[in-house]
């Protein structure tokens, strides 16, 4: 999960990871990650650290990355 | 009926305008950015797409850096007001609306020093004035792209350079030029443009905004707080863009019909339109020009000037003038002042003020020969 510090910087990181091929979705935020009542972006693992360049590269600064365990049974 | 009060609002707007404000009411309408459901992230979305278009539009890099108010007046208020502190100097020029010389004399009166940089009878503006006024304190220059008295364009690039080598903010009043004629924020240094949605950019009354150069934010205190749908957990404006400006539930489904209106103007492009424009002034300054009786006011030069033409008819009050058109022609155009006393002052047309007509992308060379026939016979019967 890629935490921004508002719903237009998600947004905006859908588009540049979106331009890039990066398959993503935008998802409510986790509770147990922030208060915010807005969405953040869910991406590949494997896909951080290319994320992380392409979101430099846009100037696009966010509030965290955090890895999530695979939903249970 | 030929409308030629564009510089008021512009009408008709393109049909993509209609059709996606009745889409967005009727498809998303949920809050924007407040919920994380789908219906909530779509609305989200659609405003996002509007600053991407508007950011594209003026060059801005990023599109966070486009923020909305309720019009270009709400805007400029944001600047002046979030900006400068008793004992801060702040030059404008004598061609500016109510939007911004209201707020400045308001200011003035809590202690910020004003200079009012005169401009000529023609309306016309030397930047080496406004390099003139500037002193220690001096923390802004705000000044206006385009008159909506006589639509002469003003000189931005020079005074931005002029800014930006004296280490001075420089706000441009873009009501009348966004859409209508082209602007690069970055290069022609400009830190902080206000628009309007209802005008050029064909978007519905009740949306405009500013684009926030690098760092603005840093030193330009929010108008209004609130809530923003970031943050929850605190008590304190965020400091981020465009969240510090943007408090409360936007309007969203007028954003987005602005969107539809700004991806319209990019369609066609901002140099197609101010040809057509162009033309159009061309023909009107022309027709007008001839009729015996008929001053026109400011350059009077299509090349110089937006879409926006100032004249009266000697004899018959500006207001008269209007009502015939109207009555009788079915002509819609604004008579009076215009919400800009100082630039009426600064062409000498203080307090009666003008006819003014001022055309847009929707009208046609034939209607333009029609009102030029309309005010000839009008100013023969006397």
């Amino acid at each position: 999960m890629v935490l921004f510090h508002s719903i237009s910087g998600a947004l905006r990181a859908e588009r540049l990871l979106m331009a890039e091929g990066l398959p993503l979705k935008c998802v409510p935020v986790p509770r147990h990650l922030s208060s915010d009542c807005g969405i953040c972006v869910r991406i590949d693992r494997a896909d951080e650290v290319k994320a992380e360049a392409i979101l430099r590269r846009g100037n696009l600064e966010h509030q965290g990355v955090h890895p999530m365990e695979p939903e249970g049974p | 009926m030929i409308y030629l009060d564009n510089a008021a609002t512009s009408w008709p707007k393109p049909e993509p305008v209609y059709r996606a404000m009745d889409g967005f009411m009727r498809h998303v309408g949920a809050n924007p950015g407040r919920s994380g459901h789908r219906l909530s992230i779509q609305a989200a979305r659609v405003i996002f797409e509007t600053r991407e278009s508007l950011a594209r539009l003026f060059g801005v890099d990023d599109p966070l850096r486009i923020v909305f108010a309720s019009n270009a007046t709400e805007a400029l208020n944001l600047v002046v007001r979030g900006l400068l502190r008793p004992g801060d100097h702040v030059i404008t020029s004598s061609m500016e609306h109510n939007s911004v010389m209201r707020p400045l004399r308001g200011l003035e009166e809590q202690g910020v020093e004003l200079t009012v940089v005169r401009c000529s009878v023609d309306g016309c503006v030397d930047p080496r004035d406004f390099e003139e006024a500037i002193r220690r304190n001096t923390r802004l220059i705000v000044m206006t792209h385009a008159s909506n008295v006589v639509g002469t364009l003003f000189p931005v690039s020079e005074v931005g350079a002029i800014a930006r080598r004296h280490g001075v903010l420089f706000c441009v009043d873009a009501a009348q030029t966004a859409g209508a004629y082209p602007l690069c924020v970055p290069s022609a240094c400009v830190d902080l443009l206000a628009f309007t949605g209802h005008k050029s950019l064909f978007g519905p009354q009740g949306t405009g905004g500013l684009a926030v150069g690098p760092g603005v934010e840093k030193v330009v205190e929010p108008l209004i707080r609130g809530g923003t749908g970031s943050r929850s957990d605190s008590e304190h404006q965020p400091d981020w863009l465009p969240d510090r400006y943007e408090s409360g539930t936007p309007n969203a489904v007028g954003l987005a019909g602005l969107g539809a209106g700004v991806q319209f103007v990019l369609s066609r492009g901002v140099e197609a339109i101010r040809a057509h424009e162009e033309e159009l002034m061309v023909r009107l300054i022309e027709g007008l020009r001839a009729i015996p009786g008929v001053t026109l006011y400011g350059r009077s030069n299509a090349r110089d000037q937006v879409a926006v033409l100032s004249f009266n008819i000697a004899g018959i009050a500006p207001s008269e003038v209007a009502l015939r058109l109207d009555e009788q022609y079915d002509i819609q155009c604004r008579p009076g002042l215009q919400c800009a006393p100082i630039a009426h002052r600064t062409v000498g047309t203080f307090p009666v003020g003008t006819v003014r007509v001022s055309p847009g992308y929707f009208t046609t060379g034939e209607e333009v020969d029609v009102v030029v026939r309309a005010v000839w016979q009008i100013a023969r019967s006397g």
